[in-house]
């Protein structure tokens, strides 16, 4: 591999390993409130977490790009403190991929928690765990597949994007130049060695993604056979 | 002492009692489906937010006139529900110290006195079970071991909610004298939600009737099973209990008699010992009664009582019979209903205070 092929992944790693923490980090308290309350906020909220579902990528980006920019309300904040402008910057795709991936991320866990019966939060309180413990100690541990499905997908689905990427990142190497956006330039410039190098080894790493989501998922065994 | 003072709507119903429990001893909430017992309970343990007024000795765990709402992770309660709510993601131990690791008192502080948890363990039986998890147990075996998670935080009450609901016959068999154990052993007030009246009988020592909502009767078990304007001498397992000790047994014909204030019952023979307290249940459809001392009769129990009132309802009518002879008043009175039929009341010209005696042709003895 060579060297500017070797940043490329680097890059692309580091902006999926980094979208991944912030969305588990902003997803799942938005999940448990999804899938716990009874608020009438609630379709909107789900609704708008869920839109980078149905929306064209190059709509989202170029709403994106009109926030951060100069003008716009991210934009102006960014820059108030200090920060500078976010469009054409790793930060900015950080910030992109956060918003794009977000249903990703959001759903599997939601339906996870939602999966918890009430009566077992309950005994959780009647055995004297207050809200947070019992966040950390019986729902998390049992929205663990949730979990593992939430980060795959965040993950894998923040090293595919390709639109939001181009329109908020552009081609910057070191920077932003990102596997989606390499391959794009590798097949318009013609070098389709190259883009086979990255395209197949996407196909590999998504293969491994899958496999890997099945295997964690699998319904837990009876242990009946190895208690003693 | 249990203090509850609540009001709560609910769909079909308005939760609304004013009560005062026993601080010991095994309390049922009996009633119908819908009947507002188990929204009771949960208001009770804080899961509910009903208004008023609950407190337990002199910890007030609410009380709206002071703005005072202790939330349920810190009222020292024991909660046992129909379906276990065991943590599937932990093992038997793990789901017993869940609780026990929470609260700073030790086991062998308070209510469970000198029990512990392998007190609690052996109490309930699943020291077999420990390394298992949830879900490779039996329902039986899953509802001890919640059983035995709630008591694990030597709670200062247990409410459990129809914790034999969701068992067959069988399972509900194995559970039964785990309970009867439990009410022996620890001096711990039990509040017990249930709609089963052989439960009732088995284990309660009190009795909280609820009918939409509002309670219809509170007190001493034998006292309103007793009571003939109650729905509950209208059922067909109407019947009274009569708490008694065992008096001698008697090998050769496989018998045993117990005692109580007011007379005594032959029943089957019993594993029990002379002296031990057990619970003899009486059906009222197995009492007769007749006026003169029946003669060569095949009925073991014939009893003197004293009829104390009389209700008749289409072709039957229901007695009730103060045990004892007439005049010879007792201090803690014990009765039995008599359910015989209307023609035969009328024939017998049967009158409140009149001298009978009772033919009991069956006793089950509870415990």
């Amino acid at each position: 591999m060579d060297a500017a092929t070797w940043t490329v992944v680097r890059l692309t790693a580091q902006l999926a390993g980094l979208s991944t923490l912030l969305l588990l980090l902003l997803g799942t308290p938005l999940a448990w409130w999804l899938a716990r309350t009874r608020s009438p906020a609630k379709p909107v909220l789900a609704s708008l977490v869920a839109m980078p579902l149905v929306l064209p990528p190059s709509v989202i980006g170029f709403y994106l790009l009109l926030l951060m920019g100069p003008q716009g309300p991210v934009g102006q904040f960014t820059q108030w403190l200090g920060l500078g402008r976010l469009p054409f910057t790793f930060s900015g795709l950080v910030v992109a991929s956060v918003v794009y991936s977000m249903p990703f991320v959001v759903q599997p866990l939601q339906q996870a928690f939602e999966a918890i019966p009430e009566r077992t939060l309950e005994a959780a309180a009647t055995l004297r765990a207050g809200p947070l413990d019992r966040f950390f100690s019986v729902a998390l541990p049992l929205a663990r597949p949730g979990l593992v499905t939430a980060s795959v997908l965040g993950f894998a689905h923040t090293v595919g994007e390709f639109g939001v990427v181009l329109m908020i990142g552009g081609n910057i190497p070191g920077q932003t130049r990102v596997l989606s956006v390499a391959i794009f330039e590798h097949v318009e410039a013609a070098e389709f060695d190259a883009a086979h190098r990255l395209a197949a080894g996407m196909v590999v790493f998504a293969l491994l993604v899958l496999v890997t989501l099945y295997v964690a998922n699998r319904p837990p065994r009876d242990d009946r056979a190895t208690a003693p | 002492m249990i203090e509850a003072r609540l009001r709560l709507p609910r769909r079909g119903f308005t939760l609304d009692v004013d009560l005062q429990l026993p601080g010991q001893g095994i309390t049922a909430l009996f009633g119908p489906s819908g009947c507002g017992k188990t929204t009771l309970l949960r208001a009770l343990a804080g899961l509910e937010r009903a208004a008023g007024r609950v407190a337990l000795g002199d910890a007030v765990w609410q009380d709206d006139a002071r703005h005072r709402f202790m939330p349920t992770h810190e009222r020292p309660l024991g909660y046992v529900i129909q379906e276990a709510a065991l943590f599937p993601h932990l093992s038997v131990r793990a789901n017993l110290d869940y609780g026990r690791r929470r609260v700073a008192t030790d086991v062998g502080s308070t209510a469970a006195a000198g029990f512990g948890l392998d007190g609690v363990v052996d109490l309930l039986g699943i020291g077999a079970l420990m390394d298992r998890r949830p879900a490779t147990l039996s329902g039986g075996e899953r509802q001890r071991v919640a059983i035995a998670r709630a008591l694990a935080t030597a709670p200062r009450l247990l409410l459990m909610d129809e914790p034999l609901a969701a068992l067959d016959a069988a399972r509900k068999a194995e559970i039964l004298p785990y309970l009867e154990r439990l009410h022996r052993a620890l001096a711990l007030p039990i509040v017990y939600v249930t709609h089963a009246m052989d439960e009732v009988a088995r284990l309660a020592d009190h009795l909280v009737l609820l009918e939409a909502g509002a309670v219809r009767a509170a007190g001493p078990l034998a006292e309103l099973l007793a009571r003939p304007d109650l729905p509950l001498a209208r059922q067909d397992e109407a019947g009274v209990v009569i708490n008694a000790r065992v008096d001698q047994h008697d090998a050769s014909y496989g018998l045993t008699r117990v005692a109580f204030d007011g007379g005594a019952l032959w029943v089957g023979q019993t594993g029990a010992a002379p002296g031990d307290a057990v619970r003899a249940r009486v059906l009222a459809r197995d009492v007769s009664v007749a006026r003169q001392r029946p003669q060569e009769t095949s009925v073991l129990n014939v009893l003197p009582v004293v009829l104390e009132t009389l209700q008749t309802e289409g072709g039957t009518a229901l007695l009730r019979l103060r045990l004892g002879a007439a005049g010879a008043g007792s201090a803690t009175p014990v009765w039995l209903l008599a359910r015989i039929t209307r023609r035969s009341a009328d024939l017998l010209a049967l009158q409140p205070g009149d001298a009978l005696y009772a033919q009991v042709k069956g006793v089950a003895l509870m415990r």
